[in-house]
């Protein structure tokens, strides 16, 4: 078990979005959630980051062994986590690899090992960036400066390649993506997962399940999870919607 | 307010109330300025009489000025009879003896800066022992400009063994009826450097390298000289950026730059006088007047600096494109926290046909500090073809300090072009976020996205300071997120 969460509640704004919700994900295991837009997929995403403007207000998460929520953004990045934003921020004239080596070294240092060298870096990230068939000129420009969405989806990808993360949150990484693009990303994650990364997908399309096999699927609506499926839930929830399990959750 | 201005008159005329007298033995003037105190300074420096001419003429022409007010700063009123005009050099006994008896919060920052160990001492005013190892250093350089003929050496010593460099170029930029602060500083000068290429010569190397050994305690009213002679090139680097201490409140420096047919002066500053405590106590008034004339065809001035000291400053580094053909460039960083004011840009006048001009201005406000760009773009009828590009970007961090931006445009004639871009932003949450998300501290977040902002400003500097002043950012910043 890497992570678990138990009972979650989480408002913005004093308003509840989570409201007691339960997940426990495995070592190397890929979980999917779906649900309707304003769910608290995204809310979810953030809060298991770390993000300040979304309170706990009750329950557990433990993460590798540790009490996740004692912890800041950048100490649950350096313990493993990894978001792949639904909207990456620009960051102008500083550039993407730049960032990546600090962001490695912050880890590095965290783990007691020394920055790495100038020389291996580059070969290392070149070589990520030639798997998620990233265009080198994107190394050097300012972080999603300028990107088009799908370039900052895959960007996303990217950088978690680089990071190399226990837990990758995925939050709509696949929306905005062409056909190959979307191809390239699923690739990507299927190299984490090898790797024993686990992985926890937010998606709205079936579509990309096709590429990567989740092992569990969970419908999150109105702050939990109503229900959970392997990967012919998704396929459920394609044909028929959200309706039929929403009025089943509510009876 | 006028009030004020006729209390400036007031003491000015005053003659200093304790009664003046001349001892030529001591080396401490008293506190006071009247032309006595005037032939006095010029005496003290054996100083040619067209010196002294110059420097009474002045004087009598700032009695009759009063304190620019058109500057967005906030300035508490100075007393100029309450400073002293001349004194000489630091006895090195009077400093502290070793780095334990310097504030160890001092030595921190240089620590946090990266400043050698060697250097460490010099700045914080420790008598450093004479062989310590740049003696021979200063030597070779010497050495290599003299091959040159370069001529690099502190104005005083120009004012004697270079005199009629100094009488033709001097005041030629920077007149000293120019402004307030220049005519005082033209008056009361105390020391500075002075600089001459000579045709055809490329400067062999950076006059930084060499100044940085050399130049502490260069006093409260600088005066610096730069000519770069037909087709000549130089590089200077004005300033450190390690904290200097100086008991000095107010510091009221000239710089002319006079660049003739082809040549070109690169002029890098990176400015980091005492900004005063959290409430703004005890900083440094920084009032520059910094000229570049473009005297020749297709000359070039270049401006960098990066603003990160000091409690007010008050400085637009300018370029008179004159020559046809000249260039005019001006980026610049300042950066202001806690009470820290900053009124600064530039002005680039064009005369010469074809002439062109840059402008980059990134301004950083944190704390409740307040950040002003003033920039005059101001295009003669004769400069046909002139063109001008400005780019004025603001960052602000928390919600109490200001950025203000004033560009003016002067433009007589019609086929100029002139562009202007401005932005202000703010570092986002989530971009702070993102950051520590990929795993950077808050404060490593902030530093690499100050830095980002900066970029184009640092990418101009020499490149040991473009290291040094992206660490400076991160020691002026400390604490303004959080
Ligand atoms: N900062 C905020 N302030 C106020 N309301 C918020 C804030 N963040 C999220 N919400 C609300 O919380 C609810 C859940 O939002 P969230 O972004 O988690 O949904 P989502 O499931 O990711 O939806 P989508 O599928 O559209 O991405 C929404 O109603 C949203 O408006
Ligand atoms: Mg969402």
């Amino acid at each position: 078990m890497l992570i678990k969460i138990n009972n979650l509640h989480v408002s913005v704004n004093e308003t509840e979005i989570i409201k007691g919700l339960n997940l426990t994900i495995g070592e190397g295991e890929v979980h999917a959630i779906m649900g309707p837009n304003g769910s608290g997929k995204s809310t979810l995403a953030q809060t298991l980051a770390g993000h300040p403007n979304y309170d706990v207000t009750a329950g557990t998460v433990e993460f590798a062994g540790q009490n996740l929520l004692d912890l800041a953004a950048d100490e649950r990045a350096r313990a493993g986590i990894f978001l792949g934003f639904q909207y990456p921020v620009e960051i102008s004239g500083v550039s993407n690899i730049y960032m990546l080596k600090a962001a490695l070294n912050a880890r590095r240092k965290a783990a007691g090992k020394p920055e790495i060298d100038a020389v291996e870096f580059m070969r290392f990230v070149k070589e990520k960036a030639a798997l998620m068939k990233l265009d080198q000129k994107f190394l050097t420009r300012g972080v999603n400066e300028g990107f088009s969405g799908g370039e900052k989806k895959r960007n996303e990808i990217f950088q978690m390649a680089v990071l190399e993360p226990k837990f990758a949150i995925l939050d709509e990484t696949d929306s905005g993506l062409d056909i190959d693009a979307l191809k390239v990303v699923a690739n990507g994650v299927n190299q984490q997962r090898d790797d024993k990364c686990s992985v926890l997908l937010i998606t709205h399309y079936q579509r990309l399940l096709d590429y990567i096999q989740p092992d569990f699927v969970h419908v999150l609506a109105n702050g939990q999870i109503i229900r959970s499926g392997d990967k012919d839930l998704a396929l459920e929830l394609e044909a028929n919607g959200y309706d039929e399990i929403l009025a089943a959750a509510k009876a | 307010m006028s009030s004020k201005q006729t209390d400036v008159k007031d003491l000015i005329e005053r003659k200093y109330e304790h009664g003046f007298i001349t001892d030529i033995e001591t080396d401490t003037v008293p506190p006071g300025l009247d032309e006595d105190v005037i032939r006095l300074i010029s005496r003290k420096k054996g100083e040619p009489q067209f010196m002294l001419d110059w420097r009474l003429k002045s004087f009598k022409h700032w009695q009759t000025m009063s304190k620019p007010n058109w500057a967005k700063l906030n300035i508490a009123p100075i007393n100029y009879q309450d400073i002293s005009y001349f004194s000489a050099p630091k006895r090195p006994e009077d400093g502290p003896q070793s780095l334990d008896e310097v504030d160890p919060k001092l030595l921190e920052t240089y620590e946090k800066l990266g400043i050698p160990l060697h250097e460490r001492a010099r700045l914080a005013g420790v008598a450093v022992d004479a062989v310590f190892d740049s003696v021979s250093v200063t030597t070779t350089f010497k050495g290599k400009l003299a091959e040159a003929g370069v001529i690099f050496c502190p104005f005083s010593e120009a004012v004697i063994n270079h005199p009629e460099l100094i009488e033709r170029y001097l005041g030629t930029v920077v007149p000293y009826r120019d402004n307030f602060f220049a005519a005082l500083n033209s008056a009361v000068f105390s020391d500075g450097s002075f600089v001459y290429i000579p045709k055809g010569v490329r400067c062999p190397m950076e006059l930084s390298t060499y100044f940085r050994i050399n130049a502490a305690n260069t006093g409260q009213f600088e005066r610096t000289l730069i000519i770069a002679d037909e087709g000549s090139h130089v590089s200077y680097l004005e300033g450190c950026t390690a904290p200097m201490r100086d008991e000095n409140q107010l510091h009221a420096a000239v710089v002319e730059l006079v660049a003739e047919q082809d040549a070109e002066i690169k002029y890098s500053t990176v400015q980091n006088w005492y900004p005063g405590d959290e409430e703004g106590r005890g900083g440094i008034y920084n009032f520059v007047t910094k000229r570049g004339d473009c005297r020749g065809d297709r000359s070039k001035v270049s401006w960098t600096q990066v603003e990160a000291g000091s409690a007010i400053t008050w400085k637009y580094p300018s370029c008179i494109l004159r020559g046809n053909g000249s260039i005019g460039e001006f980026y610049s960083v300042a950066v202001t926290n806690n009470l820290q004011q900053a009124d600064t840009g530039t002005k680039m006048v064009h005369i010469g046909k074809n002439t062109k001009s840059t402008i980059i201005s990134k301004g950083i406000s944190a704390g409740r500090a307040q950040n002003t760009y003033r920039g005059l773009v101001k295009i003669f009828p004769t400069a046909d073809n002139a063109r001008n590009y400005t780019q004025c970007d603001s960052l602000l961090m928390g919600n109490q300090c200001g950025a203000h931006t004033f560009p003016y445009m002067e433009i007589k004639n019609p086929n100029a072009v002139v562009e202007h871009e401005a932005t202000t932003s703010k570092i986002a949450d989530d971009q702070l976020f993102y950051c520590q998300q990929r795993g950077l501290s808050e404060e490593d977040a902030v530093n690499m996205i100050v830095n980002g902002f900066c970029k184009e400003v640092f990418r101009e500097l020499p490149m040991e300071f473009a290291v040094e002043a992206q660490a400076l950012m991160n020691v002026s910043l400390e604490g303004a997120v959080g």
